[in-house]
């Protein structure tokens, strides 16, 4: 059985308009894509979509009182929700420096939440 | 107070453009920021996609705007935070600039030059002249994001989102992410005002609707918002009647376009541009008003900050080359080309080239005012056609740019006209 699925790429500002065609769940074809980078996206679309998530965890003594944090890659799109809720837990002390690590390993995706503000 | 440059907002337009200017040997030079931080809107931009084209990776906001902090603390560079600046004006050659702040004062800079770096600002409610009382519960996006964002506090539970700006697709996501339910987002256009990218993993992601051609045509409640009802819209932008329903929530945001804040720069009377509320410029983005540049959201909105940065350099570069010269740049120059935008292209930045102070190549921004599919842009020297660039699809929210080349300008004789459009034949 062909279908056909269509996604917009969501690694650069582009936004390519990515169509792959799959062959009883297999996929035959990319098409649409600027680059390298969309076929690669689609591919893990179709068997591990993943993103970065940015969020926020709360910081005592500091200038603010939250800090921004990201995972420092892509984790599964499934685990994102129980990441944000890891994160709730977090409090840092003052100061944070972009990079620091917040949460390591962090839901067993093996990626860090790491800091990405400095707070003095 | 004299100084060679001062440059007016130290966000991610002020950054770069004096950095470009102290590494092009301006030394004199001040800038001033309003807020009690450098970095501008980016710091409290927490989400990824950043510096893709200036640092060759996805960045966040603050991490973005901390890799020009750092460079303009290397330089040295002098800025003054929580300071205003409340006028401009020119007196001959000189500019005078009266800022403001809790440990000076009033203070008068007189300034050889001056960039423009003063960012934009949210169409308010006010500006929307949408019916029903006034209740708690109404942000701008941008206004929702910071209180998310910096100050750690969560304006709503149950949200519903005008406008399909990035911010307002951007705050769909981070709104869901601390807990609250995004009902909807509504575009009176027929087409988003964001990057496809951001409905697909700010909206998409999440199963949160868009509803296109649709706008808030009430909004319930005295003391707090209560609800809002929606309409769809015909092709007039008009509700259309019998389609109204009504969503129950505690807040809107506001996410309905962005406008250049330019009460300075009218101060001076610099000539403006009526479709981008932005200076007019010329190649070195300088302004009517000799020695005054502007870059970055205040010139014209833009989408993305790796441009801005781009931008700002070549104003920070241009305005070092202005005062390395003992006579105004604007003097010489006779020979103006003026870029025409027609056919669907709704605006040039610069509008104005003067082949003596062009660089081999120059980047020409611009912005279409629909949604074209297999189309080209076409670029006319004169009536000669010197560009023709293949383009699957063009839409109003994304800005979109050609390169010209002085030597393919040079080589038509008594150009005075450049015209950039959409080919849709």
């Amino acid at each position: 059985m062909t279908e056909t699925k269509e996604f917009t790429c969501i690694r650069c500002p582009l936004g390519c308009q990515v169509v792959a065609t799959l062959e009883d769940g297999k996929i035959v074809s990319i098409t649409g894509n600027t680059c390298p980078r969309g076929a690669e996206y689609v591919t893990n679309e179709l068997t591990d979509p993943r993103r970065i998530v940015t969020s926020l965890v709360k910081v005592t003594g500091g200038s603010q009182p939250v800090a921004s944090v990201k995972t420092a890659s892509d984790i599964p799109k499934g685990k994102i929700f129980e990441c944000l809720d890891a994160l709730k837990s977090v409090e840092l002390t003052a100061p944070v420096r972009i990079g620091d690590v917040v949460i390591p390993d962090v839901c067993g995706t093996g990626i860090d939440v790491i800091a990405t503000s400095n707070i003095q | 107070m004299d100084k060679d440059l001062v440059i007016i907002g130290g966000g991610p337009a002020g950054l770069a453009a004096a950095v470009a200017a102290k590494e092009a040997g301006v030394n004199d030079l001040l800038i001033l920021e309003r807020d009690n931080k450098l970095g501008g809107i980016l710091n409290q931009c927490i989400h990824n996609g950043f510096g893709l084209h200036t640092f060759k990776e996805e960045l966040t906001g603050p991490e973005y705007a901390a890799r020009f902090i750092v460079r303009a603390k290397e330089l040295e560079i002098p800025y003054k935070l929580e300071t205003m600046v409340v006028d401009i004006s020119a007196d001959g050659d000189a500019k005078i600039v009266t800022y403001m702040n809790r440990e000076e004062g009033l203070v008068v800079v007189r300034a050889k030059a001056v960039i423009l770096c003063m960012g934009c600002r949210e169409r308010s409610r006010g500006a929307l002249n949408i019916p029903g009382y006034r209740p708690a519960g109404i942000y701008t996006a941008g206004t929702a994001q910071r209180y998310v964002n910096i100050e750690g506090r969560m304006p709503g539970k149950e949200v519903v989102i005008l406008g399909s700006g990035d911010i307002g697709l951007i705050m769909a996501r981070r709104m869901t992410f601390e807990g609250a339910k995004v009902k909807l987002v509504a575009e009176l256009m027929p087409y988003s005002g964001g990057l496809k990218r951001n409905i697909a993993q700010c909206l998409n992601d999440f199963d949160i609707p868009l509803l296109l051609s649709h706008t808030v045509v009430d909004i319930k409640g005295k003391e707090r918002v209560e609800a809002v009802v929606i309409a769809e819209v015909d092709e007039k932008s008009k509700p259309i009647p019998g389609t109204e329903q009504e969503i129950k929530c505690d807040t809107l945001l506001l996410s309905c376009g962005l406008i250049p804040e330019n009460e300075l720069s009218n101060a001076l009377g610099v000539e403006m541009n009526r479709v981008t509320n932005g200076p007019l410029v010329n190649e070195s983005l300088e302004t009517s008003v000799p020695g005054v540049f502007a870059c970055g959201n205040v010139l014209h909105v833009h989408d993305l900050v790796d441009y801005v940065s781009e931008e700002a350099t070549q104003a920070g570069k241009k305005a070092a080359e202005y005062l390395g010269k003992s006579e105004a740049v604007n003097a010489g120059g006779d020979k103006k080309i003026v870029i025409k935008a027609v056919d669907g292209v709704r605006y040039t930045v610069p509008s104005i080239i003067r082949l003596d102070h062009m660089e081999d190549r120059q980047v020409v921004r611009f912005r279409v005012g629909a949604v074209y599919k297999k189309v080209a842009i076409q670029v006319l020297a004169g009536d000669k056609e010197i560009m023709n660039l293949k383009k699957q699809a063009l839409a109003p929210g994304e800005m979109e740019q050609v390169i010209l080349r002085k030597s393919v300008l040079e080589s038509i004789p008594d150009l005075s006209e450049v015209t950039v459009r959409v080919k849709t034949d």
